[in-house]
């Protein structure tokens, strides 16, 4: 199977030879934060798109079809559009937080972007403690949320920002918990690792009952981290026009936007990783040809497909429930969520023990 | 040279935001300018490769107690008057004694300190901590281990939680 670190290792003993040690660092820091800028924005672009072509074939209707073929490029104009905007300044408002919040928010989804495993010898970093890494940058955007409502002194988007924090930081923790039970079942926190791991089978198979509970459960919390679908109360637009972002134009809505996409895909990007095997092709025990089959498809397409399907439920859920109530949203979590993630664990504890 | 540079990079965004902290009359601000020490202090640890205790602070510090600050800053004071008031003589006079007290106290212990990597050669100071090694020293009950004082702590985490109910159900 190809395995991107023969490419990198090629790059980085090429300029090697040009360069001392230090300007080869840094050359390469620049291109690694160049290559994550890019696809981070280049993916958002196609999630907005894919997610306009899914609603509107969930609701009956064709989606954006008059720019280019199948209206393909239209989220490429919108983004154009986005960027000509102008920046409206708010009265009364504190300028310093107001533009800092939604680089905050920027900052934290792209913090975990760079630590995925996105294909065979693909990564960026590959920490001892990758999964605990990935929970800690991803409650950074929290912060963002909070400071945009606080800073834009409205009444939405101050309502829109509690709500959100409250929301979160509930939903954080079966999130946690829910990986937890896989690194039980693991014995590693490293992802390049848990990925090995699953070459036997993917740990959604492996891990039996508890695999399956704990895969449900962080689909579902991941989709309330990501302020989407059933879970959008600090955005309701019923209520509060638009929630926390009311008051931010141009670009910098762009940035909330972006960062509420791109976090869709960081979920199913983990759930994936963490459940479905990542980059891991399917293998079968037993099945040698079967096995080596599989082994052509390249991994990133892998990865691709499996974050895609997840991503594809979580549009599914968003566009067929209604809106819970705030106190639905509570109870669901700190009531049923949380005592079965709990409950997940010693399962799976008892899983690995027998 | 490169490690060098990066961690002068780091020391003037923690010295620069701390100052704004303490300087800077509005209180959310000095909240945030406190979450870029705290990022900032993060990436120090990464640079040490100690990456367990950065995460913890990023999680801990940026990711918990930091939203809790701003919590309790929106539900106390609102949105509107968070400007702090202008301090009295002997508030200024007893946190300048206060600061000065906590510098001598961490002086000492950094440079009474025998640490491990200074006077033991054989061990290489650029490795990672093993994760497993960090738990089986907080889940141990041998000599150098922790597990009394973990359970302990956890004890005094629950006591909070049930106190902050109390407070909050009596209105």
């Amino acid at each position: 199977m190809f395995s991107f670190s023969d490419l990198t290792h090629w790059i980085d003993s090429s300029l090697r030879l040009w360069m001392n040690d230090g300007w080869t660092l840094f050359v390469e820091f620049v291109l690694i934060g160049v290559m994550i800028l890019v696809s981070y924005a280049v993916l958002a672009l196609i999630l907005i798109l894919v997610e306009r072509k899914v609603c509107a074939w969930m609701q009956c209707r064709l989606g954006p079809n008059r720019v280019g073929p199948w209206g393909l490029f239209q989220t490429g104009a919108d983004m154009i559009k986005i960027l000509l905007k102008e920046i409206v300044n708010i009265n009364r408002s504190d300028k310093f937080l107001f533009r800092l919040a939604s680089f905050i928010v920027i900052l934290g989804s792209v913090l975990t972007f760079g630590a995925l495993p996105f294909a065979k010898g693909l990564q960026v970093i590959d920490f001892n403690i990758g999964v605990f890494y990935l929970l800690a940058v991803s409650s950074l955007g929290v912060v963002g949320i909070l400071l945009a409502g606080w800073a834009s002194n409205s009444k939405y988007t101050m309502i829109g920002a509690m709500r959100s924090g409250a929301q979160l930081i509930s939903y954080e923790l079966s999130c946690g918990l829910a990986l937890l039970s896989i690194v039980v079942l693991s014995g590693t926190m490293q992802l390049s690792e848990i990925v090995e791991q699953q070459s036997e089978m993917w740990f959604i198979f492996k891990g039996h009952v508890p695999a399956f509970i704990a895969f449900v459960i962080y689909m579902i919390a991941g989709h309330a981290e990501t302020n989407r679908g059933p879970f959008d109360l600090p955005e309701a637009e019923s209520e509060l026009t638009a929630g926390y972002h009311t008051e931010y134009s141009g670009i910098q809505f762009g940035f909330f936007y972006l960062a509420e996409y791109m976090n869709m895909f960081i979920i199913a990007a983990i759930a994936s990783t963490m459940f479905l095997g990542g980059w891991m092709p399917l293998h079968i025990p037993g099945w040698e040809g079967f096995n080596g089959a599989m082994d052509y498809i390249p991994s990133v397409v892998w990865f691709l497909a499996k974050t895609g399907f997840c991503i594809f439920m979580q549009l599914w859920v968003r566009w067929s429930f209604p809106r819970l109530r705030i106190d639905q949203l509570l109870r669901l979590e700190w009531k049923i969520l949380m005592p079965v993630c709990l409950f997940n664990i010693l399962l799976m504890a008892l899983v690995v023990i027998l | 040279m490169g490690a060098s540079i990066i961690f002068y990079i780091l020391a003037v965004i923690i010295i620069v935001s701390a100052i704004l902290a303490v300087t800077s009359k509005r209180m959310l601000r000095a909240a945030t300018f406190l979450l870029f020490v705290l990022i900032a202090t993060a990436g120090l640890y990464l640079l040490l490769n100690y990456h367990f205790l950065a995460a913890v602070q990023l999680s801990v510090y940026a990711g918990g107690i930091l939203i809790l600050f701003i919590f309790a800053i929106l539900l106390t004071s609102g949105a509107k008057n968070d400007r702090t008031e202008p301090e009295d003589k002997p508030k200024v006079l007893l946190g300048i004694l206060t600061a000065v007290g906590g510098l001598v106290i961490t002086g000492m212990a950094v440079l009474k300190h025998r640490f491990l990597y200074s006077n033991n050669p054989t061990i290489t100071g650029d490795q990672e901590i093993n994760m497993k090694l960090i738990g089986n020293a907080l889940m141990g009950t041998e000599k150098y281990q922790y597990l009394l004082p973990f359970e302990v702590l956890s004890v005094l985490l629950l006591a909070c939680i049930i106190g902050g109910i109390l407070i909050a159900r009596k209105r």
